[in-house]
C-alpha cells in the first residue's frame, strides 16, 4: 500500500455498500446455483475488459465538482509525475450501487472483486486510475472480512489450501506495490484489462462446463 | 498510535463547519496503512509457522482435494482454533493466522472511527460506525464465536 494515492473517505463511504452486499452475497451463496453465477460474472468481466480498453472522453481531466461528492468531501488530490493533481468525483449514486453489486459478488463467489470495484470507481465515478486501484485495495480487505467469518464458521476454509494461497498472494502484492509507483497508467490499464479478460473467459468456461 | 496526540486545538473547528485538511487525512492514511501492513505481516508469520509444523508432519501424505469435506469443528470456531493451537497443531496455527488476517481490516475500520473523531468529521464517524456494525454483525451472527 502506497500512501498518498488512496482516498479513505471514498473508500469508507463505499464500504457501506460493499459490506452490505457481501453479507447478502454470503447469505445467498447457499441458495443460488454457482454455475449460473459464474456465467453471469464471466459475462460482466468480459464486458468490463471491453469497457476499460475503450478510449475515454478527452474532457476527463478537469471535470466540474459534483454537488453530492462535494457534500461527501470526496474530492482530493494525488501525487502525479508533475506534482499533485486534483480530481472531482462524479456519479456517487451509481458508484454506490455498483459497489453493492461488487460486494454481493465477493460474498457469493469468495473473491475480493477488486476488478469490479476499480471499474465502478474508474468508469462510473471518474476517479483517476491509480486512486481507484489503491482505494479498491484498501476496501477489499474490509469487504472480504464481511463474508470470511461466515465461510470459516461453515467449515469452508481448509488450512492446507489457505496457507500457500495467503503466502503467495502476500509476496505478489508486495512486489506489485513496488512496480505501481513507476508504472505507466497506460500499461497498468492494459495489464488490468488482460487480467479481467482471462478471468472472464475462465469463469464462463467453468460455468458452462460445470466445473464449479 | 501516533495520531492519538494529533493536534486538534484550533478552536475554529468547533464553531465553523468542517474544513477538509489534506495533511490530517494523509496522517490518518499513513497510520492506517502501517496498521494494515503490520496486521498482515503478523498473520503471515503465524501462517508460516503453522505451515512449517503442518508440512513437517504431513510431508509424505498425498493431497486429496477431489471431494469437498467441510472442516471439523476444531477449525471453524474461535474456541476450537485456540484449543488446537494449544495442542500444538499446525493447521490450528494456520487458522489462527487467518483469523488475525480477518481481524486486521476490522481493526482498521475501528481505528478510522477514532481518526475521523479526532478530525471532528461527524459525517464520516457515522459512516465508519455503520461499516463496523455490519462487520461485527457478520462475525458474531455467523456462529464463529461458539
Amino acid at each position: 500500500m502506497r500512501e498518498g494515492f488512496s482516498n479513505i473517505r471514498i473508500g469508507m463511504f463505499l464500504e457501506i455498500a460493499t459490506t452490505l452486499g457481501a453479507l447478502l452475497g454470503a447469505f445467498l451463496a447457499t441458495r443460488i446455483p454457482t454455475s449460473a453465477l459464474a456465467i453471469i460474472f464471466g459475462a460482466v468481466l468480459l464486458y468490463s475488459a471491453y469497457l476499460s480498453r475503450k478510449p475515454r472522453p478527452s474532457a476527463q481531466r478537469n471535470l466540474p465538482p459534483d454537488p453530492l461528492a462535494t457534500r461527501l468531501r470526496m474530492n482530493g488530490t494525488f501525487p502525479d509525475v508533475d506534482g499533485p493533481r486534483c480530481y472531482n468525483v462524479q456519479n456517487v449514486p451509481s458508484g454506490f450501487s455498483l459497489m453493492f453489486g461488487a460486494g454481493a459478488l465477493s460474498g457469493l463467489l469468495g473473491i475480493g472483486s477488486g476488478a469490479v470495484k476499480v471499474l465502478a470507481m474508474d468508469q462510473a465515478m471518474r476517479i483517476p486510475f491509480k486512486v481507484s486501484t489503491t482505494t479498491s485495495n484498501f476496501m477489499i480487505g474490509v469487504t472480504a472480512a464481511a463474508s470470511a467469518g461466515v465461510y470459516l464458521s461453515r467449515g469452508y476454509v481448509d488450512p492446507g489450501l489457505a496457507m500457500p494461497v495467503m503466502l503467495g498472494v502476500l509476496a505478489g502484492s508486495l512486489l506489485g506495490t513496488r512496480i505501481l509507483v513507476k508504472a505507466e497508467t497506460k500499461s497498468l490499464r492494459l495489464v488490468f484489462s488482460l487480467v479481467i479478460l482471462v478471468l472472464g473467459l475462465q469463469m464462463l468456461y467453468n460455468g458452462l462446463w460445470g466445473k464449479i | 498510535m501516533a495520531t492519538a496526540g494529533a493536534p486538534s486545538r484550533q478552536p475554529s473547528h468547533q464553531s465553523h463547519p468542517f474544513q477538509p485538511q489534506p495533511w490530517r487525512d494523509r496522517r490518518l492514511e499513513i497510520v492506517l496503512g502501517n496498521l494494515l501492513r503490520a496486521g498482515v505481516l503478523f498473520s503471515a508469520a503465524i501462517v508460516l509457522a503453522g505451515a512449517c509444523v503442518y508440512l513437517c508432519r504431513h510431508a509424505h501424505e498425498r493431497a486429496n482435494y477431489r471431494v469437498f469435506v467441510g472442516e471439523p469443528s476444531d477449525f471453524r470456531t474461535i474456541p476450537g482454533v485456540v484449543h488446537s493451537v494449544i495442542n500444538g497443531r499446525g493447521r490450528g496455527l494456520i487458522q489462527l493466522g487467518l483469523l488475525f488476517l480477518i481481524a486486521t481490516p476490522i481493526a482498521r475500520v475501528a481505528f478510522s472511527v477514532v481518526g475521523f473523531a479526532i478530525e471532528r468529521d461527524r459525517m464520516y464517524v457515522v459512516f465508519t460506525v455503520i461499516v463496523l456494525a455490519i462487520l461485527l454483525y457478520s462475525l458474531l451472527g455467523s456462529g464463529l464465536t461458539f
